[in-house]
């Protein structure tokens, strides 16, 4: 796992599927491992391959396309529902992706990506089409996503009348509390934190009824 | 009208406090500017899947568990639920259900593995020893942890890293979630149970509606469940997104929990009791949103496509695409496909090829003492398939104590041994391709139960109709007969 994040330029790949659930990002039965490594060759399993032991890939799934590549995911909205699996987390992050992108996460599947140092990144429902749209009509554009800004910003390439299109803003930018953007900018993580807090922790059951 | 909808005025916070408010901030240990809050962790509940991976980082880290004795260990998920006295034939789960065996005796945790007389599905196993206490903080690396909140307490589920966390230091760091009531006033009508009841909910709220919330359940007609009814409701809070799930405990609680294996014993019991009857959201409490239910408006439910949100009662109809919003209809266009079923046409009636009791949503013993009642004395229709997975060994035990074996043996049912079973479709019980399952578990998302299965999600007395006659069908139909 690469720790640290901060500006990722990539082209994207879209997935333009509401209410991804854990499931369907690793379905369970790739779920025994007892290791953190190897769940991206099984991500999207059931959408990328035919049922059969072959592995015979689905053509008309995303991530089987020659077309679209890159760094970072692009899903509908509710993206990560459903069971708690942070090998969701894992397999996306294996897969090479950085950055999730949609209009909508799930409570669980957000915490576990910022764990693991994948950004999940909210936009508007307006903004998550504009992003569809760019990429589809041009699957080299590249999307920026930067951590310090907070910004998120589609190619300038993509722009025929200034700084905005169909009344849209290129850059948008979106919301991530400033302790997680702290301990991603530097690749610290909560049991870093939590380990230096032990005193006060101790001194709080003491606390307790 | 059935649903109301309130959202409260800013600037319209009272001095009450809320039933999460009381326990959340009891847990807190310190609030970080800007961030989230450190929460103090009471009981860890863990399982074979999402601990090995905490396990080898605290082991990497050269760290103990920090509190191994508000831990507690069960194997569950993947583990088969035929001939459990038998080595466990795949490789892989064996493994997995080894690992968490030696991780436990070598972090000095209390397992209840395999062979144990309490081994069972985590949810079940914690209210049913007495671990699952009202006012108290509790969390596993499984997203039906909300159960516990049926006591009274803040339960949600966690991922691995966070049972690291955990592990290593008794806390989390957490934001505090808005607050969500939803108030399910009156009399519920005949053959509708607590599983309809929450179907209905999350069919209104859809399968996000409830996310960055956590949720209580109040009411006449939550009051007047049992704790296994509650635990059920409050199980399927995630299936709207929310952190957690939670009912106020009252005298129905607490008579729960008395004399229970892990409960409080003697002055401990009376401390305790003082400490938990203040547990309630007090009147001038203000929430950021308040739905209102009516209990008479809901039926016998059922869902048709692949979130728990698409549900219906089984008397309607799925929803004609001219029904469905146009930002919505590639997203219900590809679940009907996938479940192989058209728009506008009526479920009852649809064909099943197997029926699943079982479950952290409905595996109790009052859910199998309900499916008993319902069909003793009948045979399972030709063709279909009928599994009853118990949730725990100690239900198992009860099972058969009360003779219900001996019914479901007679109307041609498989009582099974205890795990998540055909819920997820991790072991061995998997609904082949292409079938319809009528299920009593919690998610009907594609392949959930296996690769290319269909679920339909159901209470346990809409899957004993289903198991009678091979269809869909009213329980309402059969009472009144």
């Amino acid at each position: 796992m690469s720790k640290s994040i901060n500006i990722i330029k990539s082209t994207a790949v879209p997935l333009q599927i509401e209410n991804v659930d854990t499931d369907q990002i690793i379905p369970a039965r790739f779920l025994k491992a007892t290791n953190r490594d190897g769940f991206g060759k099984n991500l999207f399993r059931d959408w990328r391959y035919e049922n059969d032991n072959e592995m015979t890939p689905k053509k008309d799934f995303v991530l089987n396309s020659p077309i679209f590549k890159g760094s970072i995911l692009v899903a509908g909205k509710n993206f990560g529902c459903g069971s708690s699996r942070e090998h969701a987390a894992w397999a996306i992050k294996d897969a090479g992706f950085d950055v999730v992108v949609s209009s909508f996460f799930a409570d669980i599947f957000k915490n576990n990506a910022l764990n693991n140092f994948l950004l999940p990144v909210v936009v508007s429902d307006e903004f998550l089409q504009k992003i569809f749209e760019t990429v589809s009509a041009d699957p080299s554009s590249e999307i920026t996503v930067s951590l310090e800004d907070q910004a998120i910003s589609l190619p300038a390439a993509s722009l025929k009348t200034g700084p905005r299109v169909d009344g849209l803003e290129r850059v948008e930018t979106f919301d991530i509390n400033s302790y997680k953007k702290t301990c991603l900018l530097n690749g610290y993580d909560d049991i870093d934190y939590l380990l230096s807090m032990k005193d006060e922790i101790e001194s709080y059951e003491t606390t307790r009824i | 009208m059935s649903v109301q909808h309130k959202n409260s005025e800013p600037g319209n916070k009272g001095k009450g406090k809320t039933l999460f408010e009381k326990i959340w901030e009891k847990h807190v240990v310190k609030e970080i500017d800007g961030g989230p809050s450190v929460l103090y962790v009471d009981t860890h509940l863990i399982h074979e899947v999402t601990s090995p991976q905490a396990f080898n980082g605290l082991a990497k880290r050269g760290l103990k568990v920090f509190r191994p004795k508000q831990v507690v260990a069960t194997a569950d998920h993947n583990v088969p639920t035929l001939n459990q006295h038998l080595p466990i034939k795949e490789e892989l789960s064996r493994i997995q259900v080894q690992t968490l065996k030696d991780n436990c005796a070598k972090f000095g945790i209390e397992l209840y593995g395999l062979g144990h007389p309490y081994q069972g599905i985590v949810h079940v196993i914690g209210p049913e020893l007495g671990i699952t206490q009202p006012g108290a903080t509790i969390v596993c690396g499984d997203s039906h942890t909300s159960t516990h909140g049926a006591f009274g307490a803040i339960a949600f589920g966690i991922g691995t890293s966070e049972v690291e966390m955990v592990f290593a230091t008794q806390c989390l760091m957490q934001t505090k979630p808005k607050l969500m009531r939803i108030n399910v006033e009156g009399e519920l009508k005949k053959g509708v149970v607590s599983k309809d009841i929450i179907l209905y909910i999350i069919s209104h709220t859809s399968a996000s509606g409830a996310t960055g919330y956590a949720v209580e359940y109040a009411g006449s007609a939550i009051r007047s469940l049992s704790m296994e009814a509650r635990m059920t409701i409050c199980n399927m809070s995630i299936e709207m997104g929310a952190r957690c799930g939670m009912i106020a405990p009252d005298t129905t609680t607490f008579e729960y929990i008395k004399g229970r294996e892990f409960a409080p014993q003697g002055t401990a019991w009376d401390r305790k009791l003082a400490d938990w009857k203040t547990l309630y959201s007090d009147k001038d409490a203000v929430f950021d949103k308040e739905i209102l239910i009516d209990a008479a408006a809901i039926e016998p439910m059922i869902t048709y496509g692949t979130n728990p949100g698409m549900g219906v009662g089984v008397t309607g109809h799925i929803p004609a695409l001219d029904e469905v919003e146009e930002k919505e209809k590639p997203y219900f266009e590809k679940s009907l496909h996938y479940m192989g079923l058209q728009p506008g046409v009526k479920i009852k009636g649809k064909k099943v090829d197997y029926v699943f009791i079982g479950s952290c949503t409905n595996s109790r013993i009052e859910d199998l003492r309900m499916v008993a009642s319902f069909v003793k004395g009948k045979h399972k229709a030709n063709g279909v398939e009928v599994w009853i997975v118990p949730g725990s060994k100690q239900v198992e035990a009860q099972a058969k104590e009360e003779g219900i074996d001996k019914i479901f043996e007679e109307a041609g049912f498989l009582l099974r041994q205890p795990g998540c079973s055909a819920c997820l479709g991790m072991n061995e019980d998997k609904i082949p391709a292409g079938k319809y399952c009528i299920s009593t578990s919690n998610r009907n998302f594609e392949g959930r139960q296996g690769p290319n299965a269909r679920t339909f999600l159901a209470s346990p007395l809409t899957a004993a109709v289903a198991a009678i006659t091979g269809e869909v069908g009213d329980v309402r139909d059969y009472l009144l007969s």
